[in-house]
């Protein structure tokens, strides 16, 4: 059984405290609104892509310390990157939350690999994967998301 | 003169609470969502599918007969708790939300039409707002919304002013789901029925932590859920005055609600049959009879001072922690505090308690408005019932040590 501090590590209340990209993207092209209906948490996504790149990224909202951290450290971490790779990085992601098989894609998580005790918690789940969520459907040229 | 009970002994009727959560004793505050069941209960409800059961009003056989009794005495019990007039004026429903939608679609669409007023108040769970919005949309009618100030009191001026020939039904909560409010449930009907406008309560979080009255209220119609009654779930009452009741149309066709079929005409049952369509929880109902007793061998005057005095070391305790804000903060409160940190989530607050055996609710909890009004997406809510105990307020405030620890 995990305890708290597998859930609440250093670096996901670092970032919960000082989120990244806590912004708003004005030259924005794909933008999505996420939203759980089943607790209140509400991000929306910026994402400004060019050429298959995620040029610039940022994302406002409220939510608990899980949902902000993990919308703060998914922006950093596809900041720059391909679509595609987003997309894997997403694969990886979802992977590591929803089919806790310890089977980790360290390469493509990177620090996001200290997310990976929230799989421990399942009712907390839908706070880890709701930017992800929001992410996918902005790529996807989806404006709304919800997850319950 | 008040019986005063050992709230320990209380305790060993449940045996849930003698349970460990995560390494930790249960420490049960989330009754406003569902309440525990005494043993008397779970035996009643284990004993019927025993000894009795049998499906009721229908067969001549012995089982038939005394499963139809343990129901319709089941049915006075309930009487009796809310002192209604009549038994007939007793409608098992599955629970609250049931019985608000059973009169907005009974009484609602016979009565409401383009133009017309339906009342609730900013406080109210979405089971009395939704049922009412979906009438509305369907009629042309207006939903109007009784503000509250920021303490969570009903704004009662602004209320009076609502009211007018267009109103045909107020609907209101009698105790706050969310901030606990207790609200002036005589005045509210005395200003509804000056206009002639019948009143309808949400007694949901009510009627575990205070005696109601039918008759000396006056009010038209009253709905609650068994399972907050420390009662099954699956089983709630809606209350309706006789003449309200005998004028609307049923809700749900079907058997037992019924006279006589032909494909040409039904005639409909009589009170309180014609609202029970097809077999009803009769277990449940047995069940919900248990619980009354349990809650009548107690008796509220034990069990309102016992809560109140939980809710004023609560309060105490829990304002004076630092950055901890109390969100409902009315003169009349039921055992309920809802609160909002600055550091923390709800959300997080509810994981880092529950590891510590705490359970309480975190969330809007179905009453998103509040949420609105107090410009907060959620609240964690301590609920307390007749069985917690000061060393349940304690658990909390070491639990919310904990949250400010990792959150420091």
């Amino acid at each position: 059984m995990a305890g708290l501090s597998d859930l609440y590590q250093e670096i996901l209340l670092e970032h919960n405290s000082k989120p990244r990209n806590f912004r708003k993207v004005e030259e924005a092209n794909q933008t999505a609104d996420g939203y759980n209906p089943l607790c209140g948490d509400q991000i929306t996504l910026y994402l400004k892509v060019i050429d298959g790149v995620i040029d610039d990224v940022g994302f406002q909202g409220t939510g608990c310390a899980i949902s902000r951290a993990s919308a703060s450290m998914m922006t950093q971490s596809i900041k720059g990157q391909t679509v595609e790779k987003a997309k894997e990085i997403f694969d990886a992601f979802h992977h590591m939350i929803t089919e806790p098989d310890g089977e980790l894609d360290l390469d493509t998580l990177g620090d996001l690999e200290t997310l990976s005790g929230i799989n421990e918690f399942p009712t907390r789940i839908k706070c880890a994967v709701l930017a992800w969520h929001t992410m996918n459907a902005a790529l996807s040229g989806e404006s709304q998301v919800t997850t319950e | 003169m008040t019986t005063v009970f050992d709230v320990n002994k209380v305790r060993d009727d449940f045996p849930i609470l003698k349970q460990w959560v995560n390494g930790y004793p249960l420490v049960y505050l989330d009754n406003g969502a569902t309440s525990q069941k005494p043993q008397s209960v779970i035996d009643a409800i284990v004993n019927y599918y025993t000894t009795t059961n049998s499906n009721v009003h229908r067969g001549v056989h012995t089982l038939s007969q005394q499963a139809t009794d343990s129901y319709e005495g089941a049915r006075a019990k309930v009487r009796q708790f809310i002192n209604a007039g009549d038994d007939r004026e007793i409608i098992f429903t599955r629970n609250t939300t049931e019985g608000i939608n059973l009169v907005a679609h009974s009484y609602g669409r016979q009565n409401v039409g383009p133009g017309d007023d339906i009342i609730v108040s900013n406080m109210e769970h979405h089971s009395n707002i939704v049922p009412w919005q979906m009438l509305c949309e369907e009629k042309g009618a207006n939903l109007r919304v009784v503000p509250i100030d920021d303490t969570g009191e009903l704004l009662m001026d602004e209320y009076e002013k609502m009211l007018g020939p267009r109103t045909k039904l107020v609907s209101i909560t009698h105790v706050s789901n969310a901030l606990g409010t207790i609200l002036p449930v005589a005045e509210i009907v005395e200003m509804a029925h000056a206009h002639g406008a019948p009143v309808l309560f949400d007694g949901a979080q009510a009627v575990p932590h205070m005696p109601v009255d039918m008759k000396e209220l006056d009010c038209e119609f009253y709905v609650f859920s068994g399972h907050k009654l420390f009662g099954p779930t699956g089983i709630g009452v809606l209350y309706g005055k006789a003449e309200y009741l005998e004028a609307m149309p049923p809700f749900l066709g079907g058997g037992e609600m019924i006279k006589s079929v032909t494909f040409e005409k039904t005639i409909y049952n009589d009170l309180p049959y014609k609202f029970e369509g097809g077999t009803p929880d009769i277990a449940g109902a047995i069940g919900l009879g248990a619980a009354i007793d349990y809650v009548n061998d107690l008796g509220f005057d034990w069990i309102t001072s016992h809560e109140e005095e939980l809710l004023r070391y609560g309060t105490e305790a829990l304002s004076s922690i630092e950055g901890l804000k109390i969100i409902g903060t009315a003169a009349h409160k039921s055992s309920i505090i809802s609160f909002v940190m600055d550091k923390a989530h709800p959300h997080d607050i509810g994981t880092i308690l529950d590891e510590q055996g705490i359970a309480v609710r975190t969330g809007h909890h179905c009453a998103q408005p509040v949420m609105q009004r107090f410009r907060i997406p959620a609240t964690a809510r301590a609920s307390m019932a007749f069985y917690n105990t000061k060393e349940d307020i304690d658990a909390l405030v070491k639990g919310i040590d904990q949250v400010l620890e990792v959150f420091s």
